[in-house]
């Protein structure tokens, strides 16, 4: 199976683990990811605004990209998946903001949101299978207390992300019980970590990531799992932080088998 | 048209939200993981905008609290949004010239080599045009 691939720009650069994990973890589950040529950053937060639309072009451009492919469209940061999918969801669903982003995009045939956008976490549930995955785990991280961190892009608005129960998920326990490790369920799990507010209010971020990271070690969680570059450096900077935080394709790639021969070249370099 | 009324009209269309669908349960803001920071509280937000008193609204401390995560847009019984009404308050602001929150000179002094550039395009796009 082959998937358009959508990285995003933190990818490249501060995540580039987040990406080398998720790739390596791909071909060893068996399914192809296919980077979009030439896209273009999605801008980190949707555009709330009824008529914003010159700021949604990017994604509309990746999405048409994958169109065109006949590919579904994989994001692996928690902010690319948000943004693309409740654009894609303005171009299926509303009108007005379909027919002006396609005249700006000029088209052969317009696009009108036939891409499917789905988030790794997704692939690994519905089309992989987290029975199959099971399966294909060599190295099981067993007596491991894992805490699932969502925050809030994978999840709200629940209506437009379908992505789990925005309330109560469970995907990400699902995928920690099938790595073979426990999940810690903890009460501030999706929880907003202050997003963009650590840029100018540092302290204000700080607060929230106290509030997440208490949570998670009371309830007994050795690790934090998330699959966002700016909940990872934010919980990173909670003051009263112990617990590790890992991206989700860390420990995929861990269990896989696969972690030490993915970053291997880059780390050499490094050293 | 009043220019008051005028503003109010403005920010229902910019967010697209109709705030006579409230009931005031509270809910957003008892939700809001910002609720401490704000002046005005996202519930209230909805009523300033029934008022049509916007100049509030584009004055209040809370349009750079909001951190967008979308709680209160998740838990409103009546689909109102109080988060959309907060953007278009904030748009209102930094669509005028010279009213961003956020300039390129800041920058520098912000920055650490831990930070992700998804935080830096993410408070572009909140806090200016």
């Amino acid at each position: 199976m082959k998937y358009s691939y959508y990285p995003g720009c933190t990818l490249r650069t501060k995540a580039k683990e987040l990406d080398d994990y998720a790739r390596a973890s791909a071909k060893a589950l068996g399914f192809e990811l296919e980077e979009i040529e030439d896209w273009q950053c999605c801008g980190g937060v949707y555009p709330l605004g009824t008529d914003e639309i010159a700021n949604k072009l990017s994604c509309v451009r990746a999405l048409n990209a994958a169109k065109e492919k006949g590919q579904e469209l994989v994001t692996v940061c928690s902010a690319c998946h948000h943004v693309m999918k409740r654009v894609n969801d303005d171009m299926r669903n509303v009108e007005d903001i379909c027919t002006r982003a396609n005249n700006y995009m000029e088209l052969d045939e317009p696009y009108k949101g036939e891409t499917d956008v789905l988030h790794f976490l997704e692939v690994l549930r519905d089309k992989v299978g987290f029975d199959e995955l099971k399966k294909k785990v060599v190295n099981p991280l067993k007596g491991k207390k894992i805490g699932a961190y969502y925050g809030c892009l994978l999840l709200r608005p629940g209506k437009i992300l379908a992505f789990d129960d925005p309330e109560n998920p469970k995907i990400m326990e699902d995928f920690i019980r099938a790595v073979g490790a426990e999940p810690v369920i903890y009460p501030y799990r999706n929880e907003c970590c202050g997003g963009y507010i650590s840029l100018k209010e540092k302290d204000m971020a700080k607060s929230m990531c106290d509030k997440i990271t208490e949570s998670a070690e009371g309830f007994g969680a050795d690790m934090l799992i998330t699959a966002c570059p700016l909940c990872m450096y934010n919980l990173n900077r909670s003051s009263v932080r112990e617990i590790p935080v890992v991206y989700f394709t860390e420990i995929l790639a861990e269990a896989l088998g696969v972690k030490e021969s993915c970053c291997k070249e880059e780390k050499e370099v490094q050293a | 048209m009043g220019a008051k009324k005028k503003q109010a009209e403005m920010i229902e269309e910019i967010s697209g939200v109709n705030p006579l669908k409230c009931m005031k349960c509270g809910k957003c803001s008892a939700t809001c993981p910002s609720y401490n920071e704000m002046d005005i509280k996202p519930h209230q937000f909805v009523s300033y905008v029934i008022n049509e008193d916007v100049e509030s609204l584009v004055n209040s401390k809370s349009l750079w609290k909001c951190l967008s995560c979308f709680a209160c847009v998740e838990r409103c019984p009546r689909d109102v949004k109080p988060g959309k009404l907060i953007d278009a308050a904030r748009q209102m602001v930094v669509r005028k010239r010279e009213q961003n929150y956020l300039t390129p000179d800041e920058i520098p002094e912000l920055l650490d080599p831990e930070l992700p550039q998804q935080l830096l395009v993410s408070a572009f796009r909140r806090y200016r045009r």
